[in-house]
């Protein structure tokens, strides 16, 4: 019985049903191990939130050795797309909260504690998100679009046809044309953008406008010349998708230079409630209205 | 066209092939992944304390990294090259390399033209200038937002 101990790593909460439990059988979570509800359902009491956990060996995931291991890129994806493989399988078939990846208890009891003191809101939110799903809009531009001549900002400034002047002065003043072009199709970009994000809108019960996404890797997925200027996130009910979808690409069509990426479904990551309230103080109980933090009308304050 | 979950994600995995993943996991992209596993989702404490201030640290490399995870190996990227906090001049992106180098340039233009005496100097200047700003807000384009509604 001298087994290795373990942490117990939570990835979602979720209303325990039948079919849950054998989804949940189904999965493998993060370093491959067994999934679990906790507490597990009791038909003999009325349906609560509860969390979809696994353990994990406690040498590997104890807090000195997470901190080098999230070094590890190779590890930090296998574990983020073992996390999101458990989350994205759970919200096929039933309404999930999404948990930060890494919520680590020292063992089921502790988390069986931290999920008693949140569970009311929990099941808030859940109500909330039940029959919806989240959609992400991203918006890339192609920083030379229109300029026809397929010769970038990022080329060489013409060498040739030498002003008058010195060289020094007709380069810099083809930077500047080139920075004045650049600047005038990141404002046509950032119109195209607030155009997809109002075409959106409507569909959507909740938005949320997130970084956009750039660094030096970012190009395999922006395309060899693309700029992400939108990365809009969008809770949208299950029986608008369609037309959200619809809304989304029509208005990227014909905006030249311009293409729109749509993502999802995907669980509510975006919505999941933030920091857990402080206990009876709320001034705003209500969930439904959009308080949480990040939470915005697109197209709203620019 | 709707398109629903259950066709895009296929059947189950097995138990003999816990680690393949389905269609859509795999379609979608790291960058997307991470951003959601890393920086969205509920925040509540655990005992294990990485959930809250490293994962808020590694997010900031992960917005300046954030792309596919082959590429980075493919590139031999290093991690660390990349986080502001540890090094003293960090790159930035390259855009934002390449803005700052722009409207130094831009500058020492509208100087010259203005006739400015010895615009080297004062380019040196604004360029000093320039960069200190530009590393006071690293993503530049579009912050987070937390105004709250008007």
């Amino acid at each position: 019985m001298n087994r290795e101990p373990t942490l117990t790593y939570v990835y979602a909460v979720a209303v325990p049903t039948p079919e849950l439990v054998r989804t949940v059988a189904s999965l493998r979570g993060v370093a491959d191990a067994a999934l679990s509800l906790l507490p597990p359902l009791d038909d003999s009491r009325p349906a609560a939130p509860a969390f979809v956990t696994s353990q994990v060996p406690h040498g590997d995931w104890r807090e000195e050795a997470l901190r080098a291991r999230f070094e590890d890129l190779g590890w930090l994806e296998s574990t983020a797309r073992a996390h999101h493989h458990v989350i994205q399988a759970l919200s096929e078939r039933a309404t999930v909260l999404p948990l930060r990846m890494a919520t680590l208890y020292e063992d089921e009891e502790r988390a069986l504690a931290a999920l008693r003191e949140q569970r009311p809101a929990f099941a808030d939110r859940l109500a909330l998100l039940a029959h919806h799903a989240e959609y992400g809009v991203k918006v890339y531009v192609r920083p030379d679009a229109g300029d026809g001549d397929g010769d970038g900002p990022d080329a060489a400034p013409p060498a040739a046809t030498p002003a008058p002047g010195s060289p020094g002065k007709a380069y810099l003043q083809a930077r500047k044309r080139q920075h004045h072009a650049r600047e005038d199709r990141y404002q046509q970009a950032a119109r195209a953008a607030e155009r997809i994000a109002a075409a959106a809108a409507p569909h959507a019960t909740h938005a949320v406008r997130h970084p956009t996404q750039s660094g030096p890797l970012t190009h395999g997925e922006a395309g060899p010349d693309g700029e992400n200027v939108l990365n809009d996130a969008y809770l949208v009910p299950d029986d608008r998708a369609g037309a959200f979808r619809r809304a989304v690409q029509q208005a990227g069509e014909d905006l030249p230079g311009v293409r729109v990426d749509i993502t999802g479904p995907w669980a509510p990551y975006s919505f999941a409630m933030p920091a857990p309230r402080t206990t009876g103080t709320d001034p705003d109980p209500d969930p439904g209205t959009g308080t949480g933090t990040g939470t915005e009308t697109p197209g709203g304050p620019t | 066209m709707s398109d629903p979950l259950a066709n895009r994600l296929g059947p189950l995995p097995s138990r003999a092939t816990p680690m393949s993943y389905p269609p859509s996991s795999s379609s979608a992209s790291l960058a997307d992944i991470l951003e959601r596993v890393l920086d969205k989702g509920i925040v509540i404490a655990g005992d294990i304390r990485i959930n809250l201030l490293d994962i808020e640290l590694l997010t900031i490399k992960l917005r300046i990294l954030i792309a596919s995870v082959d590429k980075a190996k493919e590139m031999g990227i290093d991690w660390w090259e990349y986080d502001p906090s540890l090094s003293s001049r960090h790159s930035g992106s390259p855009l934002a390399e390449e803005n700052r180098r722009l409207r130094a340039e831009v500058e020492a233009l509208r100087r010259e033209r203005l006739g400015t005496a010895e615009p080297g100097v004062q380019g040196a200047e604004y360029e000093a200038d320039d960069r200190a700003r530009e590393e006071d807000r690293p993503s530049r384009r579009a912050p987070k937002r937390n105004r709250p509604a008007p």
